[in-house]
């Protein structure tokens, strides 16, 4: 009986997971073929609610990319996704850190950061962004007025509509 | 959140054993890492946004052409004295004997007075670039051309088209890079934008548009008029391609005939039916440098330019239809519909076509419902068999002749011979304004929009070695950032209706050649409210529109969904799972979109244990008008799913394009809607309709009236309203009038 009803909840899991995966990696699969370009994996990493590194992204996409095409199938895209899934590679960050670590970037605690200083911290520390990115997450973020980053407003952003 | 100020965290506790930088460091990956998450949650919204804009466009054309085919159906198979047939009739007799003379007249400005007051621009012809100008001016001021000039350009256009060549040829040079632009649909903020950011059409920059002028947008008639000025200007450097907007027939649909009659109250059926002339007169294709093909649509694995070059364009005023020109020199019965026509004659003349447009058997009605205009080319030839079958009967002699095997030559040498090259004509010119490129190899049916074809890399490589070609430039798919590369890069989409869904949806583009026809690409986005959007902001708003939309259409659907829930809901429960849910919904909407990935913003009432209420669900999708609670609820829901159906059916029906129809008319739209759908529609309830509408009880009901009283939700949806919401208001127009971009 327990056991019955132990694997039937793992059935329903799997299929669970497994929509989700295929909806997500269909949503990048623009050419209908089953494919979708390594480039977005991060996109699909992240949309799933995954933190991985940059360089965990790399080895992965690395991994299961098609030959070098540039692209990469549903068929291995799904083994080493599971595999993923089930070791719990990249767990989620907890929302409360994302405060402290803006607090700690916030060196005199005005409650903001400058531009400036958030572009020295996110385009030259860590995974550094690309301009792109910090041109659009600037733009983003700006308050229009004051011109500063007030990382209170921003984190409900930032973390809003994560459990899609 | 919640966490507040606490200093007992893991990022400080650790500032302590390794220092301030590393702790930095970390704080700044942490960051980036959230940042990232939300830049990609965000993407996959703007893919399913996406997807969901583009699933009802398409759902919306794959209707219409649905449509036409039944009336077409109506029109071949109806007796000639049933009233539907005589309702519908008119829009598919073309004008093709009428000769130039008889146009002329048709087009005759010079008994219609210009008054003092009127403001707006004057023209004199032959036109100067001066008045091109002026009349760009004029527009964006708001202004409106006088109908004596609208008519006398036009006259002028259809004059200077009709020598024009099928496929223009012309070539680049160092001085001259060739200026391309994809679809406009009435959006005239983007052209003015173009003509800003690249200059205005002259000697110096030879301009190609690449059809599809018309619909959706609000200005369609400003963007002709001022093509077609400097077209007259410059006729050697400027080039318009036709599109598949540009036929009158796709016109009831999206909104240029309702937006040209709204303009010209006086004499705006006129300026339909001459435009009607001059699309047909719009020649096909551009060939730069003999290298570089731009055409609206696309190829198809039959494309061939020697066979377009050659067909009588203008034969074809709706490409959706093969034309029956062969069939009146056989018949040698003339067919104009500006003057009362014998209907016996009519039908002669139907009849022939519809045995040569339809297989005999087409005996019932689930015929056309599935049938794209795809399908038409190989009933034909099906029927073609079908009409040797009867002559066979009627004559022994030519029946020894068919049983031999050159069957296929026999076909040629009857007068099947020209039906055979005109379906051929017909077949590449649909495929021309109608296909779409896709990634596997090979050629298919067009089955999401209904007509015209997909056509693989294959395909391209094919065609562009067999024409010596390059590159094709082609239109006709909105793409995100207004153009996209495909096959190789040998297919460029080019799309210049920024903001085409909703403000912030997509990007306009234009493209440059010069003698080394390399493509330079020149993005824009024309709203004067998007770049006070911030990204997240535009993002955000596409989607709720994009929702909104939706979610009408799944309020629309709500007897077919409660049907599909209740199978699930075996023990009528009320509930269902999600995964039931998203099942049910699909198996209804067909729409293939990520339902259980948009069910967090399609339901808000959700039950603990992850079940879906349906009946719940169905009240807070439930957005309608205020008079509808007498009104039969099948009939209210038959009316919101099937609107734009119903628009254009009411827009055939009032064959005198007045804007009102008689009660008499009205019932027999639904009438037709009711064969259309294949359900049953009762007399009560119609009338209870009517009444509802007839205020004044004058027994004539007002189209426009009466879509807008039955319209799901209180603000305009794009994609039903062909035309964007964000112009209409005058805050937003003055706003345009400062604006330096523009």
């Amino acid at each position: 009986m327990a056991e019955n009803s132990k694997s039937a909840e793992a059935t329903v899991l799997n299929t669970k997971i497994l929509k989700k995966l295929k909806g997500a990696f269909q949503a990048f699969d623009t050419k209908s073929d089953n494919t979708v370009d390594i480039k977005e994996i991060g996109t699909i990493f992240y949309s799933l609610g995954f933190f991985p590194t940059q360089a965990d992204l790399q080895k992965f996409t690395s991994e299961v990319e098609d030959e070098r095409s540039g692209y990469i199938h549903w068929d291995r895209f799904l083994p080493a996704m599971t595999k993923v899934l089930l070791e719990d590679k990249f767990p989620p960050i907890a929302d409360e850190l994302l405060l402290q670590a803006f607090e700690v970037l916030d060196i005199e605690k005005r409650g903001y950061l400058k531009p400036e200083e958030l572009t020295n911290y996110m385009t030259k520390e860590g995974e550094p962004f690309t301009q792109e990115e910090m041109d659009e997450m600037l733009t983003a973020f700006t308050d229009e007025e004051k011109k500063h980053i007030y990382y209170k407003d921003v984190i409900p952003h930032l973390t809003l509509e994560r459990k899609m | 959140m919640g966490c507040g100020v606490t200093k007992s965290n893991h990022l400080h506790k650790h500032t302590t054993s390794s220092g301030r930088g590393d702790t930095a460091i970390r704080a700044a990956i942490l960051i980036q890492r959230w940042y990232r998450q939300y830049v990609a949650r965000r993407e996959m919204r703007r893919r399913y946004t996406w997807h969901i804009f583009q699933s009802i466009e398409y759902s919306g054309e794959q209707a219409q052409i649905k449509l036409y085919n039944f009336l077409g159906y109506l029109m071949d198979n109806f007796t000639p004295s049933s009233n539907e047939r005589n309702l519908i009739s008119h829009i598919f007799r073309e004008n093709e004997v009428c000769r130039d003379a008889e146009w002329e007249r048709y087009f005759c400005y010079k008994n219609i007075e210009v008054p003092e007051i009127y403001s707006g621009p004057h023209l004199t012809f032959p036109l100067t670039v001066e008045e091109a100008v002026g009349l760009v001016e004029a527009f964006r001021n708001k202004k409106q051309l006088h109908s004596r000039y609208v008519l006398q350009l036009l006259l002028e256009t259809w004059k200077l088209l009709r020598m024009l060549p099928n496929i223009n040829r012309i070539s680049t040079c160092h001085s001259k890079e060739i200026t391309i632009c994809g679809d406009l649909h009435g959006q005239l903020e983007d052209l003015l934008l173009i003509f800003y950011k690249n200059g205005m059409p002259s000697l110096e920059k030879p301009y190609v548009f690449n059809g599809d002028f018309v619909d959706r947008g609000r200005d369609s008639i400003e963007i002709l008029l001022i093509l077609f000025a400097f077209l007259l200007v410059y006729p050697s450097n400027v080039y318009l391609n036709r599109g598949n907007h540009e036929d009158h027939i796709v016109n009831l649909r999206y909104g240029f005939t309702k937006e040209v009659l709204n303009k010209y109250k006086m004499h705006g059926k006129r300026i339909l039916k001459l435009l009607q002339k001059i699309f047909s007169w719009l020649p096909l294709a551009t060939v730069i440098d003999q290298k570089v093909l731009v055409l609206h649509g696309g190829i198809s694995d039959s494309t061939d330019l020697g066979v377009l070059a050659r067909a009588d364009r203008h034969i074809y005023i709706s490409a959706l239809r093969p034309p029956k020109k062969r069939h009146h020199s056989l018949a040698g019965i003339s067919i104009d519909s500006d003057t009362d026509v014998d209907t016996a004659a009519i039908s002669r003349v139907f009849q022939r076509r519809a045995s040569f447009t339809y297989p005999k058997p087409l005996g019932t009605r689930d015929c056309f419902q599935n049938r794209s205009l795809q399908d038409f080319s190989d009933r034909i030839r099906v029927n073609m068999e079908n009409q040797l079958e009867l002559s066979r009967r009627e004559e022994p002699t030519l029946n020894a002749q068919i049983n031999k095997p050159e069957q296929e030559s026999l076909f040629l040498s009857t007068d099947s011979v020209s039906s055979d090259t005109t379906v051929d004509e017909w077949k590449q010119i649909l495929d021309l304004l109608w296909s779409d490129p896709m990634t596997q190899d090979g050629c298919i049916p067009n089955e999401v929009r209904g007509g015209g074809c997909y056509w693989g890399p294959d395909v391209t490589e094919d065609f562009l070695n067999r024409h010596n070609l390059q590159l094709i430039i082609r239109s006709h798919e909105c793409k995100q950032e207004g153009y996209e590369f495909c096959h190789n890069r040998k297919v460029l989409t080019l799309f210049s209706a920024s903001n085409y869904y909703d403000v912030g949806s997509n990007r306009g583009a234009y493209v440059k050649l010069g003698p080394d026809l390399v493509p330079y690409l020149i993005q824009y986005q024309a709203s004067s409210m998007t770049r006070e959007l911030t990204v997240r902001q535009s993002v955000g708003r596409t989607e709720r529109s994009a929702l909104r939309v939706l979610r009408e259409q799944l309020f629309a659907h709500k007897s077919d969904l409660l049907c599909a829930f209740r199978k699930f809901d075996s023990e009528n429960t009320g509930l269902v799972s999600l995964n039931d849910w998203a099942s049910a919904v699909e198996s209804v909407m067909h729409l293939d979109l990520p339902w259980r990935m948009l069910r967090s913003q399609l339901v808000t009432c959700k039950n603990s244990e992850g079940t879906i209420d349906y009946y719940e669900w169905f009240n807070e999708l439930a957005i309608t008008g205020s008079k509808t609670d007498h009104i039969d609820q099948s009939l209210l829901e038959t009316l919101y799913r099937h609107r734009s159906t119903l628009e254009t059916i009411f827009r055939i029906v009032d064959t005198d394009n007045s804007g009102f129809i008689s009660m008499q008319d009205f019932r027999q739209t639904w009438k037709l809607l009711s064969v259309y759908l294949k359900m049953e529609i009762t007399d009560e309830a119609i009338s209870d309709l009517a009444i509802t509408i007839d205020s004044n009880h004058d027994g004539s009901i007002d189209i426009d009236e009466f879509m807008e009283a039955f319209r799901l939700t209180d603000k305009k949806s794009r994609l039903e309203r062909g035309r964007s919401m964000f112009m209409g208001t005058t805050s937003d127009l003055t706003k345009l009038e400062g604006d330096p971009n523009i």
